[in-house]
């Protein structure tokens, strides 16, 4: 296959990307010019993460919160393999559903060790 | 050809398997089974090496192509098993004397040891990178092993930064190797690359970022500037560890990276390597002239040897190949022996780093001075010891590629090299003495230095065995 035969294979995620660039556009544009702005201090606070999304980077807190983004990261990347491996199940057969055993056998042994070494208490 | 055959994998499914037991039985049991779990780790790399040599050595495929295991990969993985052993007998009594002796040390010891299995026997660009990391993530953990001390905290995250940096680099250039060749298969790629007769530009470029980011990790000259930091913060028997064994799997890497899917295009890559080489072995000798530091010695001392070890890739030939390996191999049994040193220098409980703490060495404790002046002896090339024989076949396969610029040049710098070296043994035998150093040396530290001696001074009665064994290994590279 040559060079720019393979990469006329990815045209379509090159389309795609600009159909997205696209609609996102529009709607932060629309939204400016078309909307009622009234902003008010609970309006521009930061959603749900506790955290001024514009200030000084360098500002302190709880290291805690980076271990259980930490913990949190391994449990989405497993949801992130379980989708897709449950619903190519039939496929993939026997072999398929062993390996994920293996995977999720592997994840349990980190799991147990986080568990005994108590980084799931906050205290 | 394309096989799921996992068998040749078997050492490092047992590594993997032993070490997550490891991990449970020490979160268990806590702290006081940290001896139990590096005894443990220890016969683990024992039964690995000898499952390693229970399985067939014939060339073949793993993983439906990921891996590869041939005579090349088997020989390099004995050697990494042996510098895991190395480095676990060297840590043991040091943790306990610097009171950081916790359980996850020997199990971080064993991932990193099976992400550097893996890694010499990668046969595609993803295993290589996962491999990789799977050493890399062990190994910044264990450069901040100590948490409540600055240094290695910041040994730690200096570490992590730019080793991130370079595997930020090594996927940009895979990234580009994909996109120019649609393949990440070392076979496939270098059927790809053989018949072009002009090779894109972006190729050469993913090539380049490819061995930038490699340099990194062997820290040849000029991505070396984390080593010193990262040699003189991180704990010591860390430090013996990082320059006793990765540095050996990332050699072995990038030898059949270069040797079997970039074959085609050597001529992209030899002068990379060439300059890598010169500006390591230079680098290596002249910076370390002034440091008073043993630790960040030895770190530009490992810079200049990993300059030496790339003149044999320079020379693309098989008996280049067969030089690096054998020079590798000598490199970890030498330095073995010096961290075996390094680690004694304790003085009133607490470890002393600077060349001046040697000084009368010879009067308090002669038999430490003796072999340490046998190690530095021999790291500086002097006949009959080992080391000699490194460079020797180093310099002979530069000539017979008729490299005579590299090969000039690897000589005066390691007559400038031997001046640092000889220079430690001049501080041990003719200055003031400085107060002894505390006690005895533990078993495992003295076993590691008996052996570690023992080869260097040995080697010169049978040079040709592990001269021919290093070629038939390095032979692999070049049979397909």
């Amino acid at each position: 296959m040559a060079p720019q035969d393979l990469l006329i294979e990815y045209l379509p995620i090159l389309i795609f990307m600009i159909i997205a660039l696209g609609i996102s556009g529009a709607m932060v544009l629309g939204s400016i010019l078309v909307a009622r702005q009234k902003p008010d201090p609970e309006k521009n606070s930061a959603y749900e993460c506790g955290f001024d999304a514009f200030g000084d980077a360098r500002n302190k807190f709880d290291v805690r919160f980076y271990l259980v983004t930490l913990l949190f990261i391994i449990f989405d990347l497993e949801i992130a393999f379980l989708f897709p491996w449950a619903i190519s199940l039939k496929g993939i057969g026997v072999f398929g559903f062993w390996s994920m055993v293996v995977f999720l056998g592997v994840l349990t042994v980190g799991f147990i060790y986080e568990w005994k070494k108590g980084a799931l208490e906050w205290e | 050809m394309m096989a799921f055959d996992l068998v040749p994998l078997f050492p490092e499914l047992f590594l993997a398997v032993t070490g997550m037991a490891h991990l449970i039985i020490g979160v268990w049991r806590g702290n006081h089974s940290t001896h139990f779990i590096f005894w443990a780790s220890a016969a683990t790399y024992v039964a690995a090496a000898l499952i390693l040599m229970g399985v067939s050595w014939g060339d073949a495929i793993v993983l439906n192509g990921m891996f590869k295991f041939d005579n090349f990969a088997g020989f390099m993985k004995l050697i990494i098993l042996l510098g895991l052993l190395a480095s676990a007998a060297l840590s043991v009594k040091y943790l306990d004397d610097e009171g950081v002796s916790r359980f996850e040390y020997p199990v971080l010891m064993t991932f990193a040891g099976i992400g550097m299995m893996l890694m010499v026997s990668a046969n595609n660009l993803l295993a290589l990178y996962m491999a990789l990391e799977l050493q890399s993530l062990s190994l910044y953990v264990l450069a901040a092993f100590r948490r409540g001390s600055l240094q290695s905290a910041e040994a730690g995250v200096k570490y992590f930064s730019l080793g991130a940096l370079s595997s930020g680099m090594i996927l940009f250039g895979i990234s580009l190797i994909y996109g120019y060749t649609g393949t990440l298969d070392y076979g496939t790629l270098s059927a790809t690359l053989l018949p072009m007769q002009s090779i894109p530009v972006g190729i050469t470029f993913g090539l380049v970022f490819l061995l930038a980011g490699l340099a990194f990790k062997i820290s040849a000259v000029p991505f070396h500037m984390w080593t010193p930091d990262v040699y003189q913060g991180a704990p010591t028997s860390v430090t013996a560890f990082f320059a006793i064994v990765p540095k050996i799997a990332a050699m072995g890497l990038i030898m059949r990276l270069l040797f079997e899917p970039f074959a085609p295009v050597s001529g992209q890559w030899d002068q990379i390597v060439w300059f890598l080489s010169a500006a390591s072995m230079m680098v290596g000798a002249f910076a370390a002239i002034v440091q008073e530091n043993i630790k960040r010695l030895l770190a530009y001392s490992s810079i200049g040897n990993m300059g030496y070890a790339l003149i044999g890739i320079a020379a693309v030939s098989s008996t280049g190949a067969g030089a690096v390996v054998l020079y590798l191999l000598i490199y970890l049994i030498m330095t073995s022996g010096v961290f075996a040193v390094v680690l004694s220098m304790r003085r009133n409980g607490k470890a002393v780093e600077n060349i001046s703490d040697l000084a009368g060495l010879s009067q308090t404790q002669p038999m430490l001075a003796y072999t340490m002046a046998i190690l530095m002896f021999s790291m500086s090339g002097i006949p009959p010891m080992a080391g000699f024989f490194g460079k020797l076949v180093i310099f002979q396969a530069a000539v017979d590629a008729q490299m005579y610029v590299l090969a000039v040049l690897g000589v005066v710098t390691s007559v400038v090299a031997a001046y640092y070296y000889l220079r430690i043994i001049k501080v041990m035998f003719f200055d003031t003495p400085a107060p002894a150093f505390d006690g005895a040396l533990p078993f495992a530290r003295r076993a590691v230095l008996t052996l570690s001696v023992v080869f260097v001074l040995g080697f010169v009665l049978r040079p040709s065995l592990a001269i021919v064994i290093a070629k038939n290994a390095a032979g692999a590279l070049f049979a397909g």
